[in-house]
């Protein structure tokens, strides 16, 4: 065992880069869930997401073109979801997960000439003098644009959240609909634009797979990170600094495992596979004391009659 | 109610109708673990599918279910396909050994072909290449090629044929260099590409310069061509647009031959319960293009292993060697004997670390 093998500069920024679906994703559904809308769909929007930015990439050359249509893509997915959960008033778990079936589907179906094929590559940023301080520079400074948006989105989501009008009108959305339909708010077109929101994060999250971490495309890509995210929201308790606490716990954790195989340390790698579930369910036992975490809305139907 | 049992006649009508003009084909189905787009095992068994309906056209009917999880839910897939006429069966995975036994033993009159397994039945046969033959030229070209010494192997799960694949890449790699260094990870998956990447990533950031693989997905080649400077080979497919850098070989698994001759035994009636395991030599095996990238020496030692290896001059388990804790597994000169690689479950000497159990 050497563990001198492992390099904790390229390990830390790994990470960094492992951590980003995930935080993508993660916050969509924070503020999804804040507005009381509980998303199961994440790993559908994050494969459709994948392959809408994957084909416009390849198409146009440009992997930015390519993210925007993540976006879109991941966006108008999201809006089914919310026809059939706030305009027919379906169940939103059921909802959700018919949502993250129909994604795979749609997909693979999407992706059938795109298999094989290399996407353009997204450069690295140039920060010039700041990537060669030493450890800080190669740790902070070698990444694409996308990985900063990524953190920037959490910093945005979490000052809109706290200090602004809208963010306010948000989380009485997700608190109590009815006080919020009766202050003049309007629940659906809010809930709406939140899920769409939602949406958008995790197709972008999957065209960070397509594009960045692998990439390539195949069908089934996201491999399940999108239910990751799903623990992630609720592991943060619904906090946009803890879910990026979160999001680096758990990409450090799936290199941790990797780096340590190729040192040949005999760990069981089941234990490591499935801590990230295992906090999350320590974390939801604590929590559970703690009512006042999860939007009291969270989940629940709203009918203007009601 | 009137129109619910009209349309309940209907559906089924139709389906006997279905079921009454399938019995003229020989319907011939198929369990994949992965995509048919994975570029790589799966994608190869489906070309032999497709083989099989060019050959018999009209006269045959195949089926087949992707992504097909190993366990329980294999075994669901299979009964349904029994269920739905299939006279052939074939499982591509190996950890769809039991269920299909358990299958089988419920559905005697059709026929089941088990990849990479060991265990058979009356109604069960098993089948598989040869693999470490390739890895022989794979670890070859890699000894010769490494700069660094290390050499990353991307494990899908700790079974003999993983194994056997590892040693025998090992022990060519050590003939050509003395001082290579195997670094494995594991990755428990035959086909994630995320988790493919990530181990691909970490083998080099830990210095490999050469990366082989035995899981499914193209994405270790992917790492490898952003690294730069890091050599890959094909796993299961040539992976060709990958080529000639960094992927500098491939193994090609050919089942088309087979696919095709055990359904004419089935359609025959002439089918027994066979164990067929063939290399290079047989062309299940196939070893794609050696690019450019190689030295022109190091090409032509490989193809002459490759000859060696087909016209069964050499064997790639040949003594002296011992396994990984010094205790001697072959005298000089002595081959290791089928049964013995079937169950292979050691590392040979040299390699470090420990295999999960």
């Amino acid at each position: 065992m050497d563990l001198s093998a492992i390099n904790p500069i390229l390990f830390i920024a790994g990470f960094l880069v492992a951590a980003t679906p995930l935080i993508f994703a993660a916050i969509g559904e924070l503020v999804t869930e804040k507005a009381g809308v509980l998303n199961l769909g994440v790993e559908g929007m994050m494969i459709t997401g994948a392959i809408c930015g994957f084909a416009i990439a390849v198409e146009t050359g440009s992997p930015l073109m390519g993210f925007a249509a993540a976006a879109v893509g991941g966006a108008l997915l999201s809006l089914l979801f919310a026809f059939l959960t706030q305009v027919t008033l379906a169940n939103q778990v059921a909802s959700g997960l018919a949502l993250t079936l129909f994604g795979l589907g749609l997909s693979a179906l999407l992706g059938q000439s795109y298999v094989g094929i290399k996407p353009p590559r997204l450069g690295d940023m140039n920060f010039g003098p700041l990537a060669d301080i030493p450890v800080l520079g190669p740790i902070l400074f070698t990444h694409d644009i996308i990985l900063y948006l990524g953190f920037a989105l959490v910093a945005a989501t979490w000052a809109v959240l706290k200090f602004t009008r809208a963010g306010l009108i948000l989380r009485a959305v997700g608190e109590s609909h009815d006080a919020a339909h009766a202050l003049g708010y309007k629940v659906v077109r809010i809930r709406t634009l939140a899920i769409m929101f939602g949406g958008a994060c995790a197709g972008l999250g999957g065209a960070y797979i397509s594009l960045i971490r692998v990439p390539q495309w195949t069908e089934g890509m996201t491999a399940g990170v999108g239910w990751i995210a799903l623990a992630l929201v609720v592991f943060a308790s619904w906090k946009p600094w803890r879910l990026l606490l979160g999001a680096y716990l758990f990409g450090g954790i799936t290199q941790l495992q990797l780096n340590l195989q190729g040192v040949g340390v005999a760990i069981p790698v089941e234990y490591l596979a499935m801590s990230p579930y295992l906090i999350t369910i320590i974390v939801l036992v604590i929590l559970s004391r703690d009512k006042s975490a999860a939007p009291a809305c969270l989940g629940r139907t709203f009918h203007a009659s009601s | 109610m009137k129109l619910t049992k009209l349309l309940t006649t209907a559906a089924v009508a139709l389906g006997l109708a279905t079921t009454a003009m399938a019995q003229d084909k020989t319907k011939v189905g198929f369990v994949y673990v992965g995509p048919i787009g994975d570029g790589g095992w799966t994608y190869e068994h489906d070309k032999g599918r497709l083989a099989v309906e060019e050959a018999f056209g009209d006269k045959v009917e195949t089926v087949y279910v992707e992504s097909v999880a190993e366990g329980p839910d294999s075994e669901r897939v299979m009964t349904q396909m029994a269920l739905d006429g299939a006279d052939l069966i074939f499982t591509t995975s190996f950890g769809y050994m039991d269920p299909t036994i358990n299958v089988a033993a419920k559905f005697p009159n059709v026929k089941f072909e088990h990849a990479t397994g060991y265990k058979r039945a009356d109604n069960v046969s098993t089948y598989s290449a040869r693999f470490y033959e390739g890895r022989a030229i794979q670890g070859h070209i890699a000894g010769r090629m490494t700069k660094s010494n290390i050499i990353g192997y991307i494990g899908s799960y700790p079974i003999p044929e993983v194994i056997r694949g590892i040693n025998s890449a090992f022990i060519h790699a050590r003939k050509a260099n003395p001082d290579v260094q195997f670094k494995i990870v594991w990755a428990y998956t035959w086909f994630d590409p995320a988790k493919e990447a990530d181990a691909a990533k970490v083998l080099i950031e830990q210095g490999a310069d050469v990366v082989l693989q035995h899981t499914d997905s193209t994405a270790p080649q992917a790492a490898a061509q952003e690294a730069g400077n890091v050599i890959t080979f094909g796993q299961a497919s040539d992976m060709a647009q990958y080529a000639p850098f960094p992927r500098v070989s491939s193994i090609i698994d050919d089942w088309a031959p087979y696919y095709i001759a055990r359904t004419k035994a089935v359609m025959d009636g002439t089918w027994t319960s066979t164990d067929t395991w063939d290399g290079i030599g047989a062309g299940m095996v196939g070893i794609g293009e050696i690019s450019d990238a190689v030295p022109a020496d190091v090409k032509a030692e490989a193809l002459a292993l490759k000859a060696s290896l087909a016209d069964g001059s050499y064997h790639a388990f040949t003594g002296p060697l011992n396994k990984q804790d010094g205790t001697p597994f072959l005298a000089a000169g002595e081959v290791a004997d089928d049964g013995t690689l079937a169950g292979m479950n050691f590392y040979v000497e040299g390699i470090e670390g420990d295999i999960p159990q």
